[in-house]
């Protein structure tokens, strides 16, 4: 009955976390280790042109300002990825003080525009570190000039707001331009990733950690109705599908590409997750092309025939789809349109509709705006909640999720999931009824699976979906939070089995922050095919490889976990659902008593470790 | 009994609050002298105490029998289906009876019976010692005594027979006051903060009629700030909101007009700083109404703060509204919101809060004391004292503390009814503290010292329904696994294991003197605590005792995916597949 109702500050559940701090934030370290080659190939244009005697240094240099400057400063021309930067950096550094909100206290020192980054270096008296901010993550920037100087503020896509006082109309209105020219850069193979060369990160690793073949191993270990199809090698089927798909063992290559042709950009049904305990399974797609013409496509009629023929006997099938009734017959008008109930013996169709697109990116807009008035009366506070309906699509996915889920595990049918293109709310629902049901994706490299399988390779367009977060002035075109929508999802779950999670509050909130920005390579371009093409596996880091450091995966894990073999079904009433404080007032809430209840629950974590390891090595030495 | 007509009624539905498609248990109901127990085919039994009754509702009949809805004060809704009309009106008829018990004597407190002998029945009441707190907050001192003026309740029916008044407060003045202030409840003592030397009083309003002044009180608020050895000026807080008053105000024009008039030269008084036209009108008109607010010109050294807490009636009917809107079949987000902002309830909450800051913050910045007054001074009053009393004293948040706050300020301030109960009844704190380990809160530190003031930040958003509240006995709403106790089981493993360590640790020490003797025993090594290990998974479960049968095995008690409602929003799978009917029968399976 009970849980913790202070929302507090922490990486269990039913908080927020600092830990994304650790990395690449802003501490010193991260500079450092980007050094090597980062800045050589991505910075110098502003810099290394500028005289010396104006060098934003200070003279008294602490070792860690030489280190920056050797190899700012008489860094060799890029021979290609620089020129770029040179010409959008209209000026390299001005005298700025940073306010980081209510709480940080404001800094003072030299600014710094490079390729990539905003350095901030502190005064000869300053004591803290560098300060370092990717610009890929600014998704506003506002200008004001008054008298002789100027501010700037950067909204950020981590929903983060920052203020930059900077000596100078000239140079405010300068790093100004450059900001915006930098931060709204679209090449990918110019991007941060593509420089970042973490110390203790090797290149490659981790990148085949979760392949689609991985989970197939765990799929033919449990029945063997299915197989993996390379037919998809070259991404001529499908471009936005991975090149290893799984499908009904009953159904060959040619048949599959033949499907493809009758499904929206070439997604035909596969396998997304296997119930082994009911012997169902949950299966994603997009529309059929059925048009005005009622088209049929015998293949894929015989490939749902064999997803019901593979699970148990007699299974039923439904097929959930995303959209209204109403917009799925309008799509059957143009191209799309629906299953046949003639064509598809065995398989029923049910309609629940999920936002996406513009109406879910403005929802997200309007929550964040009211989110940042701290000044609003109670009545104000709960009618714009109320009016940005964002806990409705939470309730909306999360009990269309249950559904797919109660489908499989109690009616033991089959279930394949699709609304249009079906690579948004399609994969929502896939992707969070495994959570529901399977134990194994609730863990911290289940849930990292999950994700890789279920939306990165599942082809979920995030280099569209995450341009821009939710204070950019531009017109909305392909933004949609759904990835943000899974994860708050997720986080619902967490607060209703606070204990069943392996992950705490911290990984949903390095996702979030990763998928809008990052220095790692995982969340760049939209499908397989893209990463191919743009070499992402070869040139950049895994932001797997990065959580899965040890020190760092230490502080994502829910201090809480015990592994719990059973389907977790969520109440979705509007009373057990809540706003995510964590993300949408992680910048805006003052942390501090909470914060140290979550420290206690660490605490005592760590000392009941210490207590049983202690038991455990005295116990041989007597 | 004479009330109970039939005590025995089978066939009896119990609806799920929730279910759109009414789903529901079948079961027997009782009716006892002193509760409604119902017990369901799974022998899961409710009960219900009359006492605990707010409200008894037979709705129109319907095919499947006649509905009787059931109003809990503790927020338990209970929706029955009596096969029989005349049976459900048998069982309204009593329930009707029995829930309005008028005379004390007959409420189950009188023929409760815990098996305890008298003494310890009488040790009980003793428990909380309010003496025993005043000595705590280190009164009586050379500034405050306690006065005997109220010994046989003569001044003040309603105050207890101890109260705790400025030394220099004579008791002709005690009693003076107490004759302008509403019901006779004048300044005393509340909270005494010991390193400030400041007090938060608490008195009713003054019966001030247009011109009449009462010296004594004037002379009793002096004391009071006199009292204060560090501050001079001091807080009357009303904590009545200004809107009343000026609804109220605008009905008074003519009086108004004339007050303005003759006041504005009396206005010029420099000593009062703060100065807030409107709020010094809406005084001036009520004091014309002969109630009210004392006359700023009269008491010097005050100043005089507004706080805006609704009265009673609007606080019931806003938590009435927010039942209702909770109680909603099928509730949508969207409705759930703005019913929780048009029933106003988190405003008040907010309200209340910020009176309590205010008053925290006026002892602990100013140092100023404060004197508290509503309307009776028994509500809202009650309300600002505890909760600023709360967060300026780290006691209080102990559960001790806790229950002598209560008693402090909200039951012995109340009514004297409890002297007279003592003889019958047993008190409530005992057996909360016998069960203490259930309501501790495992993060809970008594020695953090940055906290030893709290201050609640009151921005909107920091305001949530409190479901576990207004939610009690809905149990498919909570989360389905507690933190709290999890972290509880944590720290007594710890304990154990502790223990187990030191055991070992001696045993280590034994051994080694005894292997230097060139003896080992071996059966040492077996005495070791064996279990140690396996608690982590046996932890798990529990909380989430698993129901016996298979089916069940796959979901963890309370989060059953029937309970949950989600097939309310796809009827298709059932409407569909004729088959799929025996889901009702799968369910049911699970939870017998």
């Amino acid at each position: 009955m009970d849980e913790i109702e202070f929302s507090s500050t922490g990486s269990g559940w039913g908080s927020r976390s600092e830990v994304l701090a650790v990395g690449w934030g802003n501490s010193c370290e991260t500079v450092r280790s980007l050094l090597p080659r980062g800045l050589l190939n991505s910075c110098p244009a502003g810099v290394s042109s500028c005289p010396a005697s104006s060098c934003p240094f200070p003279s008294a240099r602490s070792p860690r300002l030489t280190l920056l400057e050797s190899v700012l400063l008489p860094g060799p021309r890029p021979t290609t990825g620089g020129m770029e930067f040179l010409e959008l950096i209209r000026t390299g550094r001005a005298q700025v003080k940073l306010l980081r909100g209510p709480e940080a206290p404001p800094l003072r020192g030299t600014l710094c525009v490079t390729g990539h980054h905003l350095l901030l270096s502190p005064g000869p008296q300053g004591t803290s570190d560098l300060w370092l901010l990717l610009l890929r993550s600014v998704d506003s920037i506002e200008k004001r000039v008054s008298g002789d100087s100027g501010t700037i503020t950067l909204r950020c896509k981590d929903l983060r707001v920052l203020q930059l006082d900077i000596e100078g109309v000239e140079a405010t209105l300068d790093i100004a331009r450059s900001i915006e020219a930098l931060s709204s850069l679209e090449s990918v193979i110019t991007s941060f990733p593509f420089f970042y060369r973490p110390r203790g990160l090797r290149l490659g690793d981790a990148w085949h950690f979760h392949p689609p073949e991985r989970y197939y191993k765990r799929v033919a270990r449990e029945t063997n109705a299915w197989r993996l199809s390379e037919v998809n090698e070259d991404f001529s089927l499908c471009p936005s599908y991975p090149r290893a798909v799984i499908v009904p063992r009953a159904v060959d290559d040619d048949a599959l590409a033949r499907c493809a042709r009758f499904r929206q950009g070439g997604r035909f049904p596969v396998l997304s997750y296997h119930h082994a305990p009911s012997g169902t399974v949950l299966l994603r797609s997009s529309q059929p092309l059925t048009g005005p013409q009622k088209r049929r496509c015998a293949e894929d009629e015989e490939l749902l025939r064999a997803v019901l023929a593979g699970a148990r006997p007699g299974a039923p099938g439904f097929i959930l789809d995303t959209r209204s009734a109403q917009a799925a017959k309008q799509a059957g008008v143009t191209v799309g349109g629906t299953e046949a109930k003639a064509a598809y013996p065995g398989w029923k169709r049910l309609h629940r509709p999920l936002e996406k697109g513009r109406p879910l990116q403005e929802s997200f807009v309007r929550l964040v705006e009211a989110c940042g008035d701290l000044e609003k009366s109670m009545d104000g506070w709960l009618s714009q909640l109320e009016a940005c309906c964002w806990l409705a699509h939470v309730k909306e996915a999360l009990s269309t999720a249950c559904l797919a889920a109660w489908g499989m595990e109690r009616e033991e049918a089959c279930i394949l999931v699709h609304g249009a293109e079906g690579m948004d709310n399609t994969l929502l629902v896939t992707s969070l009824a495994q959570i529901i049901l399977d134990p194994l994706s609730r863990t911290m490299t289940g849930f990292q699976e999950l994700v890789e399988r279920e939306w990165i390779q599942a082809g979920h367009p995030f280099q569209l979906r995450c341009a821009h977060s939710a204070f950019s002035h531009a017109q909305p075109k392909h933004e949609a939070p759904t990835f943000l929508l899974f994860l708050d999802c997720v986080w619902q779950l967490g607060r209703q089995f606070p204990l069943s999670l392996e992950f705490g509050e911290g990984l949903l909130l390095a996702l979030f922050e990763h998928a809008y920005a990052s220095p790692f390579g995982t969340f760049l371009c939209s499908s397989e095919k893209e990463r191919c093409l743009c070499e992402v596996r070869t040139r950049t880091h895994s932001l797997w490889s990065g959580l899965n450091q040890p020190k760092v995966r230490r502080k994502l894990r829910n201090p809480l976990y015990i592994p719990n073999p059973l389907a977790i079904w969520p109440s979705v009433e509007p009373q057990s659902l809540q706003l995510w404080q964590g993300l949408f007032l992680r910048w805006i809430r003052p942390p501090e008593p909470s914060q140290v209840a979550w420290e206690k629950v660490w605490q005592r974590l760590a000392s009941k470790e210490k207590t049983e390891d202690c038991e455990s090595t005295s116990k041989p030495q007597s | 009994m004479e009330h109970i007509r039939t005590t025995k009624v089978e066939q009896v539905k119990l609806l799920d609050r929730f279910s759109t498609n009414n789903k529901s248990l079948t079961g027997t109901l009782y009716l006892t002298a002193t509760h409604l127990l119902f017990i369901d085919s799974h022998q899961k039994e409710t009960w219900i105490l009359h006492h605990h009754i707010a409200l008894v509702e037979k709705l129109a009949l319907t095919t499947s029998g006649c509905p009787l809805v059931i109003q809990c004060k503790n927020f338990r809704i209970v929706h029955f289906i009596v096969p029989r009309e005349r049976d459900c009106h048998d069982i309204y008829n009593s329930l009707l009876q029995l829930s309005k018990q008028a005379k004390y004597e007959d409420l189950y407190a009188f023929s409760y019976n815990p098996k305890q002998n008298d003494s310890k029945r009488l040790q009980g009441w003793e428990l909380i010692d309010l003496a025993e707190e005043y000595k705590r907050m280190g009164v009586p001192n050379s500034n405050w005594q306690l006065s005997d003026a109220n010994r046989e309740y003569k001044i003040c029916e309603t105050y207890p027979r101890e109260l705790y008044v400025p030394r220099i407060a004579s008791k002709p003045i005690i009693v003076g006051s107490s004759k302008f202030r509403s019901k006779g409840r004048f300044p005393v003592l509340s909270y005494y903060h010991h390193n400030k030397e400041a007090a938060i009083c608490r008195c009713s309003q003054p019966l001030s009629g247009f011109s009449a002044r009462c010296l004594e009180d004037e002379h009793l608020l002096q004391a009071i700030s006199k009292a204060n050895p560090v501050n001079r000026y001091m807080y009357v807080m009303d904590t009545r909101p200004k809107h009343r008053m000026q609804s109220w105000w605008a009905t008074q024009k003519d009086i108004g007009r004339i007050i303005v008039r003759i006041s504005s030269k009396i206005w010029n008084d420099e000593k009062i700083r703060e100065s807030d036209e409107k709020k010094r009108l809406n005084a001036m008109a009520n004091r014309a109404a002969g109630k009210g607010y004392e006359n700023e010109d009269n008491y010097s050294n005050i100043r005089f703060q507004f706080v805006g807490i609704e009265n009673i009636h609007v606080m019931r009917s806003s938590l009435q509204k927010l039942l209702e809107v909770n109680g909603t079949k099928g509730l949508s987000v969207s409705d759930f919101y703005s019913g929780l902002e048009s029933s106003g309830w988190l405003r008040h909450i907010k309200a209340v809060m910020d009176a309590a800051i205010f008053l925290a913050k006026a002892i602990m910045v100013e140092n100023a004391s404060v004197l508290v007054h509503c309307s009776d001074g028994w509500d809202r009053t009650s309300q600002v004292c505890s909760l600023g009393s709360l967060l300026l004293d780290p006691y209080y948040r102990t559960i001790k503390g806790f229950m002598v706050l209560i008693e402090k300020d909200w039951i012995s301030f109340g009514h004297k009814f409890s002297e007279r109960l003592k003889e019958k009844t047993y008190s409530l704190w005992p057996f909360l503290l016998d069960d203490q380990k259930k309501y501790f809160n495992p993060l809970y530190s008594s020695k953090s010292p940055k906290f030893s003031v709290l201050e609640p930040n009151t921005v909107s958003f920091n305001f949530k329904f409190w479901r576990n509240m207004y939610h009690q006995f809905d149990r498919t709403l909570h989360p389905r696994q507690s933190v709290f106790n999890i972290i509880m089981d944590m720290d007594e493993q710890n304990k154990q294991l502790e223990k187990d360590i030191k055991d070992l640790e001696s045993k280590i020490k034994q051994c080694k003197k005894k292997q230097t003797d060139g003896i080992l025993t071996k059966e040492l090594l077996h005495s070791v605590h064996p279990e140690s290990p396996t608690l982590k998974t046996s932890l798990c479960f529990k909380e989430q005792t698993l129901l016996p049968v298979n089916h069940a095995l796959r979901t963890i008690e309370g989060s059953n995916p029937a309970d949950n409602r989600y097939r309310e929003y796809a009827e298709e799978f059932s409407k569909s597949e004729p088959g799929v009917v025996s889901l009702e029968y799968d369910v049911a399976r699970m939870t017998c």
